[in-house]
């Protein structure tokens, strides 16, 4: 199994909790990682993103190749455009609705979300509101998480354990309220599948 | 032992803490910054007395880590390559004196410039100083040549290059850690000259250095970092220097490339594999990150003898990062391509957080600036130079560490009076003393703000060697006192502010204001680090 894993967001919504909680996963089944990671100065309320790489064979490349990506998972839907010219043409592109609005020319958001309406595989979720019904808008990178997890090929309780791995130093209701928002995701990326 | 999870660069860390590392010199800088974040946070480090603390700037952390080396230990200096440039006079000169403690040097470089004002190669700077340089292509790699590098600097009595690219440096992999080796023994130099630069020993010392490059090159040519690998095909043989192997290994999903692959890690460069690949294949393709360094050597200037393909002949794009992509067209492979990117997706470039006192700042200067002509604001690196960018456009320069002052300086002597610079508390104490000291010394007609808000913030938050200092080095230096005006940049302070600025830019001297107020992204971890140890502490 090999997967390769786009994440996209704004500096500071945590898309490297994702990658952190799939590599722990990934490396409780003894699979390989290379995740390249943005750090310096596009962190300042830029646009942030990873090159998430796991598989049961060695991996060569940090970057994974234009066209290759298995998954874009986005936190944020104009992000989640950005790096089309990676998905491969079977990936499932995995986006929050929710615009984060820190720039002036920010386009029009039902614009922006008809573009990601017209990827031939996409997951669309207003994830913060479902974040906040698990116990935190901040989880809305978790709910993400739990959306791509039907996508992710690996047991949905290795994910369970990692989020209580990585959560565990902030306590028992974080960890509670992200496993909450985990599975808020994946039951929406469920039913969506069936219909 | 198994695997862990680390950056390239705290593969770095490990590595050194493994291999018996007494002292770590650095001053941050991107994509640099977590080798040393990653011993000043290792608790084995702190029960042995590792130093770790932050140096003031490259140059100092190049001494000091040179001195540590001169006293027997081992020792390790980090910087961005911008860092190098500042640190150049005693790294090119450490490889005259040599060392007598192993003594690394670590150079991360920027290519594309996801964070830095150039993408210059230190690999020049190691060849310009003689020095061997290590360049590895896994996280895997930056480990152990950390281990090999120290005991080849032992060996050799020589500092050595380690060049990483940001790439490497931020990308995470496992990595097998190996024996935790002693730290040396404090012993001096055998010959207690050879640290003396005169004339007449450096020459010997030059002659020594000059003598050891051909145990440089047998060096490489047995180096487990260098390796011939053999193809069937020889129209091409591929050279690939450092993390170009694994673009180049992407390529061919099966492990087999069907030309003879030259993987380069160490320099000088293996010589009798590149006479080999040179007699063995119809042209050579040369694949490194960076400048074309090893492909204008086998060039040669006129181009007239081997048949080299590269950056210079456009095989491979002359400037930015290589990936797996650029390598498939190289080859002459299919490139693949996912989506376009629809046109509405616009750029959103970094900016400074919502409550930064550099917005006051700049809100007031733009203010107090509104009735002379524009063009007279000379900024330096860090958070505020981001006020270059909309709705701020406050400041016209961006140059090196420390030159706002100085060029500022230079303008008012070409008569652009009054001339403003803006520089950080940490940028001000890495390399901005000077420049004030010479503009003191001229009575200069300039207006520099020192913009406190203490701490180095761009690259996450670490000291500032400023701290608690900036007014008395600024008195020290002989700013006069009516001139150091301190404020709290914040909106309800706006119009003393622009007041004081006013005043400052009328007076035909130097003239110093700080705008005093904490980094609010510093307050945050400080907060939250603070709430952390209070829980750790209630059971």
């Amino acid at each position: 199994m090999k997967k390769d894993i786009i994440l996209a967001g704004v500096g500071g919504q945590g898309i490297l909790s994702i990658a952190a909680v799939i590599g722990y996963a990934a490396l409780e089944q003894g699979m390989f990682l290379k995740q390249a990671e943005v750090h310096g100065m596009s962190q300042r309320g830029g646009d942030v993103m990873s090159h998430l790489r796991i598989s049961h064979d060695e991996i060569s490349s940090d970057l994974i190749p234009f066209g290759k990506a298995d998954l874009i998972i986005a936190v944020e839907p104009l992000e989640s455009l950005r790096y089309l010219p990676y998905l491969s043409r079977d990936g499932w592109l995995i986006s929050s609705s929710r615009p984060f609005t820190n720039i002036p020319n920010y386009p029009d958001i039902e614009e922006v979300l008809d573009a990601v309406r017209a990827i031939p595989q996409h997951l669309l979720l207003d994830a913060d509101t479902m974040a906040k019904e698990a116990g935190s808008v901040k989880a809305a990178n978790i709910v993400i998480l739990g959306a791509s997890a039907p996508f992710l090929g690996m047991d949905f309780e290795l994910l369970e354990n990692a989020v209580r791995f990585i959560f565990t130093k902030k306590g028992e209701r974080v960890v509670d309220l992200n496993l909450k928002a985990l599975n808020a995701g994946k039951e929406f990326a469920e039913i969506h599948q069936r219909n | 032992m198994p695997k862990i999870l680390l950056l390239g660069d705290e593969a770095i860390a490990q590595g050194a803490l493994d291999a018996g590392l007494s002292g770590i010199y650095a001053y941050p800088g991107t994509p640099s910054t977590e080798i040393t974040e990653f011993v000043q946070k290792s608790k084995y480090a702190g029960e042995n007395g590792i130093h770790s603390q932050w140096s003031v700037n490259e140059k100092t952390a190049m001494e000091t880590a040179l001195g540590m080396s001169y006293a027997g230990k081992r020792a390790m200096v980090c910087m961005k390559h911008v860092g190098l440039n500042v640190a150049a006079d005693p790294f090119i000169n450490s490889a005259i004196t040599g060392a007598n403690g192993g003594l690394i040097v670590v150079s991360a470089d920027d290519p594309s410039m996801h964070s830095s004002q150039n993408e210059q190669d230190s690999r020049f700077f190691g060849k310009f100083a003689l020095m061997p340089i290590l360049e590895p292509s896994n996280q895997q790699e930056a480990y152990d040549m950390v281990h090999y590098g120290f005991d080849l600097s032992e060996k050799y009595l020589i500092p050595v290059l380690m060049r990483i690219t940001t790439r490497m440096a931020h990308s995470r992999a496992g990595v097998v850690r190996r024996d935790v080796r002693k730290q040396n023994v404090a012993h001096l130099p055998s010959d207690l000259r050879q640290f003396v630069l005169l004339p007449a020993i450096a020459r010997k010392r030059y002659k020594h250095l000059l003598n050891n490059h051909p145990h440089f090159i047998t060096e490489s040519e047995e180096s487990p970092f260098n390796e011939y690998i053999d193809g069937t095909d020889k129209s091409i043989g591929i050279l690939v220097c450092g993390l170009a192997y694994n673009y180049l290994m992407e390529n061919y999903p099966d492990g087999t490339v069907p030309f003879p692959v030259l993987k380069v890690g160490q320099y000088p460069l293996p010589k009798s594999m590149v006479e080999r690949m040179a007699d063995e294949c119809d042209e050579i393709l040369v694949v490194e990150d960076g400048y074309p360094m090893v492909e204008e050597l086998l060039k040669g200037y006129l181009g007239r003898g081997l048949k080299i393909k590269g950056r210079l002949d456009g095989t491979i794009p002359r400037d930015g990062e290589l990936n797996p992509n650029i390598l498939a067209v190289a080859l002459g492979k299919e490139n693949t391509f996912g989506l376009p990117i629809p046109d509405l997706v616009v750029g959103r470039p970094p900016m400074l957080c919502s409550g930064c006192p550099h917005i006051d700042s700049y809100g007031a200067l733009n203010q107090a600036l509104s009735i002379l002509p524009k063009g007279r604001v000379f900024s330096d690196i860090g958070c505020y130079t981001l006020g270059a960018l909309h709705p701020y456009e406050a400041i016209n320069s961006c140059v090196d560490m420390g030159a706002s002052i100085t060029m500022a300086k230079g303008a008012a002597d070409a008569g652009m009076i009054p001339a403003v610079a803006v520089i950080g508390d940490s940028t001000f104490t890495h390399s901005g003393m000077t420049g004030l000291l010479v503009a003191i010394i001229e009575k200069s007609p300039i207006t520099v703000l020192i913009l406190d808000n203490a701490t180095t913030a761009m690259t996450g938050g670490q000291t500032s060697a400023a701290m608690g200092r900036l007014e008395d080095i600024c008195k020290g230096l002989g700013v006069e006192e009516d001139h150091i005006r301190v404020i709290r940049p914040l909106k309800k302070h706006h119009d003393d502010f622009v007041q004081i600025l006013e005043e400052e830019l009328a007076y035909q001297g130097v003239s110093v204001i700080i705008p005093r107020r904490e980094c609010i992204v510093a307050i945050d971890k400080r907060m939250r680090d603070k709430f952390k140890t209070k829980q750790t502490a209630t059971p």
